[in-house]
C-alpha cells in the first residue's frame, strides 16, 4: 500500500491540502469498496470525507461524528462548547468502515470515535484515513491511509480550512503558553 | 467564594455551575444548552442510548415534593449519561423525622454526591442548598415553589425551536394559572432572553400576578382575543388546590372560559402548536380533542425533556 510521500520539516511550508486529498483518494481507490461506509470526524474530517465520497463514487451516504460525548478530557476541560450532531445514515452492523480525520496526532480523538461507533453497532472492520499525520501518538493507533506525514514542534498545530468555493487548505498556528 | 455573588449559578468565569433559574442567564448559555440538547436527541435515537460522560458520578434526585415525570426524566437523563442515580423522596423519610434540608444535603454529600437535582415546595430552597454545598458539587433546580422550573422552561424552548426554527418572529401565548406557576415564570424569562418579540399571558385576574406587565408581557382576559394569530400556545396546569380557594368559582367555570378547546384554538394560526407541561387536567384547562390533536406537541415535549436534562447535566459536571 502506498504510504506517506513527503515529510515537512519545521519552518518549511505546509503541503497543499488538495494534493494530499488526491493522494488519499488514490490510496483508497483499490481497497475501499462501494458498500463501505465513510465517516468523517467533525469538522475537518467531514469535509474530507464528503470529498472522498464524491471522488470514490461510494453508494452508501457519508456519515459524520462529533466525538464530544466520548472525549477522555471531559473531566479536565468540560463539554465542548459547540457540539455538532453525529449522523450515521447507514447501518454500521457488519459493514466495512473508514474513519476520516484531518490531522492525526495523539490518537485520542480516534479512540473516542471508535467507542462511539460501537454504540451504533458492530462493524466488520474500521480503517483510518488522515490527511496529515503529525506523529506524537499516545495510544496504539495507526492510519491505513495518509496524505502526508508532517513534523511539527509540540506548540504548533495545523488546522484545515475550507473557503467558500470548497477548496481545502492547511494552516499552521503557534501556541505559546 | 468561587461563585459570582450577583448570580450564584455562574462561576467567576461566567460559566454555568448550578442551574437554579432562567432569570439571569445570558442568552449565550441558553443557546449552548439548546444546541447541546439537539446532539443528545441524536443519541437517544441510537441502538445504544448511552454516552459515558458522567461515568462514575453520583446524581441524587432530592424530591421534597412529589413528581413523576420530572423525576423520571431526570433519572433517565442521568442514566443515559452513565451516572449512578439515587432517588430520594424526602417527604416520606428523614424530614418526617425532623432532619433539616441542609443536614440531609450534608449527609448525602458525605456519601460522595456529585450532583443534586432538587425539587422543593419552598421557593429558593435550591439556592440555599447551592450556597452550602462543596465547590465541586452541582445543583439543578427541578422546581421550587412558585419561583422557577428552569429545565421545564428550557425543554419548552427546545420544543418551540424544533417546530418553529427561531424565536424572533413568534407570537406566544401562555394560558391559565400564571400566578402560581413556576413554569410560566421560566417560560417568560426564556422567551424574552431568546428574543421572542410578543409574549401574551391569558387568564382570569385572580390567577395573574399583579404588575405582570412589568415582565414585558401583554395581558389578556379573553381566550379568543389572546389567542388571535399566535404561533405557540403554552397551556399551564390548573392545580386542583387552587380551585378550593376564592380564586375560582369551579373547574367547570374555568373550562368554559379558559379551557383550550378546538373552537378557541381556531383563533390561533392554523399551524400553531400546543404545549402543556403535564400532568394534564383534561376537561379543565385542555380538551381531549386538543390534547390528542394534530397541533399538540405535548408528548414530544417529554422526549425532548430528557435531551435537555442530559445537556444541562453534562455542561455542569464537566468542570
Amino acid at each position: 500500500m502506498p504510504r506517506a510521500t513527503h515529510k515537512t520539516m519545521p519552518g518549511k511550508p505546509l503541503p497543499d491540502a488538495e494534493q494530499l486529498l488526491q493522494a488519499l483518494t488514490d490510496q483508497m481507490r483499490p481497497t475501499v469498496g462501494p458498500d463501505s461506509g465513510l465517516i468523517g470526524i467533525h469538522t475537518g474530517g467531514v469535509w474530507i470525507a464528503q470529498r472522498l465520497h464524491q471522488a470514490l463514487k461510494l453508494q452508501v451516504p457519508c456519515g459524520a461524528l462529533d466525538v464530544s460525548f466520548y472525549r477522555d478530557d471531559y473531566q479536565k476541560i468540560g463539554l465542548h462548547r459547540d457540539v455538532k450532531t453525529s449522523t450515521i445514515p447507514f447501518d454500521v452492523e457488519g459493514r466495512h468502515l473508514v474513519l476520516v480525520d484531518d490531522v492525526l496526532y495523539t490518537g485520542r480523538t480516534i479512540r473516542a470515535a471508535m467507542n462511539e461507533l460501537f454504540d451504533y453497532g458492530r462493524p466488520a472492520s474500521i480503517r483510518l484515513a488522515a490527511l496529515v499525520d503529525r506523529g506524537g501518538r499516545e495510544l496504539p493507533i495507526a492510519a491505513q491511509f495518509i496524505g502526508a506525514a508532517v513534523t511539527l514542534d509540540p506548540h504548533q498545530s495545523i488546522e484545515l480550512t475550507r473557503d467558500d468555493k470548497g477548496r481545502l487548505s492547511l494552516v499552521l498556528s503557534e501556541q505559546r503558553s | 467564594m468561587w461563585l459570582n455573588p450577583a448570580n450564584p449559578q455562574l462561576n467567576k468565569n461566567g460559566e454555568l455551575h448550578h442551574l437554579l433559574a432562567i432569570d439571569g442567564l445570558p442568552a449565550e448559555i441558553l443557546w449552548q444548552i439548546l444546541d447541546t440538547a439537539k446532539s443528545f436527541v441524536g443519541v437517544t435515537q441510537r441502538e445504544v442510548k448511552k454516552v459515558p460522560l458522567l461515568r462514575g458520578k453520583a446524581v441524587f434526585n432530592l424530591f421534597f415534593e412529589p413528581s413523576t415525570r420530572t423525576r423520571t426524566t431526570f433519572e433517565i437523563a442521568a442514566k443515559r449519561l452513565s451516572a449512578d442515580v439515587i432517588n430520594l423522596a424526602i417527604n416520606v423519610s428523614s424530614q418526617t423525622k425532623g432532619e433539616t434540608v441542609l443536614d440531609t444535603v450534608a449527609n448525602l454529600s458525605a456519601m460522595q454526591a456529585d450532583m443534586f437535582v432538587v425539587r422543593h415546595a419552598a421557593s429558593g430552597a435550591p439556592y440555599l442548598i447551592a450556597r452550602h454545598v462543596a465547590p465541586d458539587i452541582h445543583v439543578i433546580n427541578a422546581g421550587d415553589g412558585r419561583h422557577s422550573h428552569p429545565t421545564q422552561g428550557l425543554l419548552d424552548m427546545f420544543t418551540i425551536r424544533h417546530y418553529k426554527n427561531e424565536f424572533s418572529r413568534l407570537r406566544v401565548a401562555i394560558v391559565g394559572d400564571i400566578l402560581h406557576s413556576r413554569v410560566a415564570r421560566s417560560q417568560i424569562h426564556a422567551l424574552t432572553t431568546l428574543g421572542c418579540p410578543e409574549i401574551r399571558v391569558i387568564g382570569p385576574k385572580t390567577l395573574l400576578p399583579s404588575h405582570v406587565e412589568n415582565l414585558g408581557v401583554h395581558v389578556y382576559h379573553e381566550m379568543r382575543k389572546g389567542l388571535k394569530d399566535v404561533d405557540v400556545v403554552m397551556m399551564l396546569r390548573l392545580q386542583s388546590e387552587r380551585m378550593h380557594g376564592a380564586l375560582l368559582p369551579s373547574a367547570q367555570e374555568f373550562y368554559k372560559y379558559y379551557g383550550l378547546t378546538e373552537d378557541k384554538l381556531a383563533a390561533a394560526k392554523p399551524d400553531a402548536i400546543v404545549l402543556h407541561p403535564g400532568p394534564m387536567n383534561r376537561g379543565v384547562e385542555i380538551d381531549s380533542s386538543v390534547a390528542d390533536g394534530k397541533q399538540s406537541v405535548i408528548l414530544p415535549q417529554v422526549t425532548f425533556g430528557i435531551a435537555i436534562r442530559m445537556a444541562v447535566m453534562s455542561i455542569l459536571a464537566g468542570k
